[in-house]
């Protein structure tokens, strides 16, 4: 059969989400950030919540994603995501509402508003992306950063005693009373995206039913920052970020 | 028996050339363009095997840019 | 709720007026010397009545960011602090500020800096009225000297702030925060419907239902649209400032000399102007309602005739900077007299400053 006749609209099995509009992302190429926002726009299309969805943007890589994913978006100061977004939810109880942050703003500067939201149990979603790394400031040390890893301020790699450890979220809110929902989940393979997607829309079901809060933490890559090329990033993280922060569900009531 | 024959299309200007589509391909479909470039200068991803193709969506499901459309029939 | 006449504290006062403003929303963290405004939202438990809702927050941080969200749901919200949690607040402030939204911050102030003390101070005139936080943008800025006048600002600072979308704050101090006075409660105000709001506030994100996408952000990094937002805002304070200074004036007739006071400390410069009468020295008062917009051309008037100009300030001489700006008269002596650490002047102090200041100046 000729490629003419199989590339006809009766046909198209995949295509990118109608919420994803057609502006060009200002992401690195292969960047994580791109899948999981592809996720987003298909599960609020296939939840039929585009009319009810508010987004939080962080400060960092993401802070753009309201340029992307044509729904209603608030962009926050520097961490403060989940008590906007806690805001929001109990002003607009019938709202699906989430948040979309990356390491350095909710396990560095917005740890505080982070536990607090979960721990509340406000009736949000948190689409956590680790990736060991500030991105848009040029690849500093995140509080996730691995130990020995070399980033813009460890270049020597990660030092327990300059540096501290790596901080582990998940478990922290998977910890509280607050969350319904916590699971670590990664956009490396078409396996790990089905099951990235399945977790984001389970995470917006419970902001809508308020049944309390849900972290879907993304681990994810940043090869511009790691200095890979995104093939060797997604290796790498393989090899090096799964064993600390590794996949599955953490809790789910 | 049915065989499953599928195509992707790749939206040229959209694709950054990360290659990932290239790497989740379990059929060695995708390559990216050895020299040509888009207005942004990127070798963006084609078909070089299309008869390989079976419309799985691999490439289109990793592709963090949305730049693949993917068709699919069967051939009786 | 009709209108009621009840003895209350200014703390209690703003959370009372606000519940009958019609409030949507109050995000707020306990600090001395305000905390009765969320401990009596709490026992008014108004999310039963209004549907208000009343947040504990983990911070300042967390309530003025929860305020932003609120403001850019187009909900009327409000927050309410003292000056060290102000100072906390200063980041969030400029982004609502920027991002044009309405909201209401009422700074119950004590003195700094640092820690400083939990007695009253007015050390945050600055602070409220030259920006405070990052960036060039303003405050409306309403400071109440009468238990009265906490109610009254409440509905006027979410009135200003929705016609001109920007942040109005209330700048207080520990003295009104705390004094009981009478005060007649407004009847109650109900809160707008989705419609009311979506109608008033197309610009309120409230999911995009039958409209485009509504993006609330203060983030543009093309300079060319940045310098026209800024110029939007700039044009903004302009109107604000033509049509919004407010301020009392009292026994400036003929008087010899002028004092400028705001807040609190204006009550006791009026009991000091009616010693003073009655020892046959006249003595006028203009009141800045507005701290910004500043009142300049009604202080500029009341001191033209007189022989000085006394700012009276619970700190150590800030106002007085506008009042010299708003004289612009190098002839006229203009001279401050403060308390600081918490101490606030007596009506007889006053006195003895204006006398010692202007009146037989120590040479």
């Amino acid at each position: 059969m000729e490629l003419n006749e199989i590339i006809r609209p009766e046909n198209k099995v995949y295509a990118k989400p109608r919420l994803m509009n057609s502006n060009h992302m200002h992401y690195c190429p292969g960047c994580s950030h791109g899948v999981v926002h592809k996720l987003v726009a298909e599960v609020l299309e296939e939840m039929g919540q585009e009319e009810t969805a508010i987004g939080i943007t962080p400060v960092g890589c993401a802070v753009f994603a309201y340029n992307y994913i044509d729904i209603d978006w608030i962009e926050a100061a520097h961490g403060r995501a989940p008590a906007i977004a806690s805001a929001v939810k109990r002003l607009q109880p019938d709202k699906l509402v989430f948040t979309y942050q990356g390491d350095g703003d909710l396990a560095a500067i917005g740890t505080a508003e982070t536990i607090h939201a979960a721990n509340r149990g406000e009736n949000i979603a948190i689409i956590f992306i680790n990736n060991a790394i500030y991105g848009m400031t040029g690849g500093q040390m995140a509080p996730t950063t691995l130990l020995g890893q070399k980033t813009a301020t460890t270049p020597y790699g990660r030092r327990v005693d300059l540096n501290g450890y790596p901080l582990s979220i998940a478990p922290i809110l998977a910890g509280l009373d607050g969350t319904c929902y916590v699971t670590r989940q990664s956009v490396h393979t078409p396996a790990a995206v089905r099951k990235a997607k399945a977790a984001i829309r389970k995470a917006f079901e419970n902001s809508l039913a308020g049944r309390g809060c849900s972290l879907v933490e993304v681990v994810s890559t940043c090869n511009s920052g790691w200095k890979l090329s995104p093939a060797e990033a997604n290796r790498w993280m393989i090899e090096n970020m799964f064993p600390k922060y590794p996949l599955g569900d953490l809790k789910n009531v | 028996m049915a065989k499953i024959q599928g195509a992707v299309t790749v939206n040229e200007e959209r694709c950054k050339g990360c290659d990932l589509c290239v790497v989740a391909c379990p059929c060695d479909v995708l390559a990216l363009q050895p020299k040509e470039v888009n207005n942004r200068g990127y070798h963006f991803a084609y078909m070089a095997r299309p008869e390989r193709c079976t419309g799985c969506t691999s490439c289109a499901m990793v592709c963090p840019d949305a730049c693949i459309e993917v068709y699919r029939v069967k051939v009786e | 709720m009709s209108e009621e006449v009840k003895l209350l504290k200014g703390n209690e006062a703003i959370a009372l007026a606000a519940i009958r403003y019609g409030c949507d929303g109050y995000f707020g963290y306990p600090i001395t010397p305000q905390s009765e405004v969320l401990e009596t939202l709490m026992e008014q438990q108004p999310w039963d009545t209004t549907g208000m809702v009343v947040l504990q927050a983990e911070s300042e941080v967390a309530a003025i960011n929860m305020v932003y969200a609120g403001a850019a749901c187009g909900k009327v919200v409000f927050t309410s602090s003292s000056s060290p949690g102000v100072s906390l607040m200063q980041e969030g402030i400029s982004y609502i500020a920027a991002a044009e939204l309405p909201a209401l911050i009422v700074n119950v102030q004590r003195g700094g800096p640092g820690l400083g003390t939990i007695q009253p101070s007015q050390a945050d005139y600055f602070q409220a009225t030259k920006g405070g936080g990052h960036g060039d943008y303003h405050l409306i800025v309403l400071a109440p000297s009468s238990v009265q006048e906490m109610v009254d600002f409440v509905g006027l600072a979410w009135d200003l702030a929705f016609k001109y979308r920007t942040p109005a704050m209330i700048l207080a101090d520990g003295v009104i925060g705390q004094m009981m006075e009478k005060v007649t409660l407004p009847p109650q105000r109900r809160r707008r419907t989705m419609e009311e709001l979506i109608k008033q506030c197309p610009w309120a994100v409230t999911g995009k239902k039958g409209r485009d996408k509504n993006i609330c952000t203060s983030l543009e990094l093309e300079s060319d649209k940045m310098e026209i937002i800024n110029n939007r805002l700039q044009s903004t304070y302009r109107d604000i400032a033509r049509h919004e200074k407010r301020y009392e004036a009292y026994n400036v007739e003929g008087a010899d000399y002028l004092i400028v006071a705001f807040g609190s400390i204006a009550r006791i410069c009026r009991k000091s102007i009616d010693i003073a009468r009655e020892r046959g020295l006249r003595i006028g008062l203009i009141r800045p309602i507005t701290l910004w917009p500043f009142p300049s051309e009604a202080v500029a008037q009341a001191a033209r005739g007189t022989k000085g100009v006394l700012t009276v300030e619970i700190n150590a001489g800030q106002m007085i900077e506008d009042v010299r700006q708003a004289i612009n008269d190098r002839a006229m002596p203009i001279e401050h007299y403060g308390r600081l650490g918490g101490m606030v002047p007596d009506p007889e102090e006053v006195l003895d400053a204006l006398n010692r200041l202007l009146i037989n100046p120590t040479k």
